[in-house]
């Protein structure tokens, strides 16, 4: 079949489904802001559940685009894009015009900036953290606290910037849950002796092998789990964080004292894609996502006709579930162009 | 010199750092099966005991993992040792077996025998 496609974003559901597209003998553009492909997954150490290396999935995704029928614009935002009939022109941050038949948006997610969460202390004290920053210090092979210590005890606080009205966010991220228990998990690995606790409101455990990956967490690795919403951090004499919470499970207060604390930052929609949204009037939802046109059928369907939305500018979502996403939207696509486009 | 009735109250916070967790030490080493609590009640919701009195098992639980010693210590005299906890467990913990480890660890710890 022939046709032309313009893919935003070339994160994990941009380059799946910029390789699907070619595949199916589609001309496709594959846009992307930064200079590299890969999004956020190329900043991640391993995955969960099986803390496969991020740079095998990675990997895959290139050979995916390894296609003559994709052309790459690294580097280039896209400005805004308007209907001519049933055509779309984009107009690139470089200043060119691109037609397409289709447009499939891959804008992905920002992840929360937990310095709006000021009572956590990130940007304040040294040694409060964001899950990234921790991917980070994992491929960097050093676990350190800023005066170059290890640190024995570790505090790992769910939901930051998820179910949290006071940052304007009522939905849950989805992946912190599991994200948390991965990197306890490799805390212990990595550092045998410390202690790591971890805080959260609920165990959202919902994936393949998460809820498994959450009792080898509490077994073999002896991490404890607190229920109770970390409410504040401060530094005491011994220049150690304290943590207050409730124990919920006792119902009473409880206050710890910890050398590193790990905030795991929720997802927000990106900042590219709530611009794109208002240029081109695309429906959002009371989260910021694009809403789709059908929660269950018409997922990857927008309110414009030929434009389709794939992976987590839609809703939270996982590698797995982003690839499965970006493939169904290239079925929605070929059948638009195929039956639909008039 | 006039009374005034005042008194000083103890924090109720839970005080992590400072708390013995010698007991749940003893017991999870004994029975390894109780780091896979998740806290869902279903023992102390089936316990005899806690149907006709406050005893949770659940609460034990959390309590003694904190390091909250002195709460466990009149409570866990309660059980009867059933064992139907361990029956409706949906983590495989020996609940039974806890109670009875926390009796012991509470005789190996404490001048106060239970």
């Amino acid at each position: 079949m022939t046709g032309n496609v313009v893919v935003v974003g070339g994160g994990t559901a941009g380059m799946e489904a910029a390789g699907q597209l070619a595949k199916a003998g589609l001309s496709v553009t594959l846009i992307e802001k930064e200079k590299d492909l890969g999004g956020h997954l190329k900043e991640w150490y391993h995955l969960f559940p099986d803390r496969r290396p991020g740079e095998e999935v990675l990997s895959y995704l290139k050979t995916q685009i390894a296609h003559d029928n994709i052309r790459l614009l690294t580097g280039n935002g896209v400005g805004g894009f308007h209907k001519k009939g049933s055509d779309f022109i984009i107009n690139t941050s470089s200043g060119d015009e691109i037609k397409a038949d289709a447009v499939l948006l891959t804008t992905g997610f920002d992840l929360f900036k937990s310095e709006r969460k000021e009572e956590y202390g990130y940007g304040i004290y040294d040694n409060v953290i964001t899950s990234p920053d921790l991917e980070k210090m994992f491929r960097s092979g050093e676990i350190k606290l800023k005066n170059g210590k290890t640190p024995e005890k570790i505090g790992i606080v769910h939901c930051v910037g998820s179910r949290d009205e006071k940052v304007g966010n009522l939905y849950c991220s989805k992946l912190c849950c599991v994200t948390a228990v991965k990197q306890a998990i490799e805390l212990k690995e990595i550092l045998n002796d410390c202690k790591v606790f971890c805080f959260y409101m609920d165990m959202r455990m919902g994936g393949a092998l998460y809820e498994e990956l959450y009792r080898e967490a509490q077994e073999k690795y002896g991490i404890a789990f607190i229920r109770g919403k970390v409410s504040e951090v401060g530094v005491n004499i011994s220049k150690k964080l304290v943590v207050k919470a409730e124990d919920t499970l006792s119902g009473r207060p409880l206050k710890m004292e910890l050398d590193l604390l790990v905030l795991m930052a929720g997802m927000e929609m990106s900042d590219g894609g709530s611009k794109l949204a208002s240029a081109g009037k695309l429906d959002i939802g009371e989260n910021r996502f694009f809403t789709a046109a059908d929660n269950h059928f018409g997922s990857n369907r927008s309110n414009v006709k030929g434009l389709f939305y794939a992976g987590t500018c839609t809703a939270p979502m996982n590698i797995t579930e982003t690839i499965s996403h970006a493939r169904s939207a290239v079925a929605d696509i070929i059948d638009y162009l195929n039956n639909d486009r008039k | 010199m006039e009374k005034f009735g005042f008194t000083l109250s103890k924090a109720r916070v839970i005080d992590y750092d400072a708390n013995d967790r010698r007991i749940v030490d003893f017991i999870l080493e004994r029975e390894p099966s109780l780091k896979a609590c998740i806290e869902c009640g279903c023992c102390s919701a089936t316990c005899t005991t806690g149907n006709f009195t406050g005893f949770s098992l659940r609460e034990i639980h959390v309590l003694l993992k904190r390091g909250e010693n002195d709460q466990v210590r009149k409570k866990i005299k309660k059980c009867m040792l059933c064992g139907k906890c361990s029956l409706v467990c949906p983590r495989g913990v020996n609940t039974r077996n806890v109670v009875f480890l926390a009796r012991q660890a509470f005789q190996k710890f404490d001048s106060y025998a239970v």
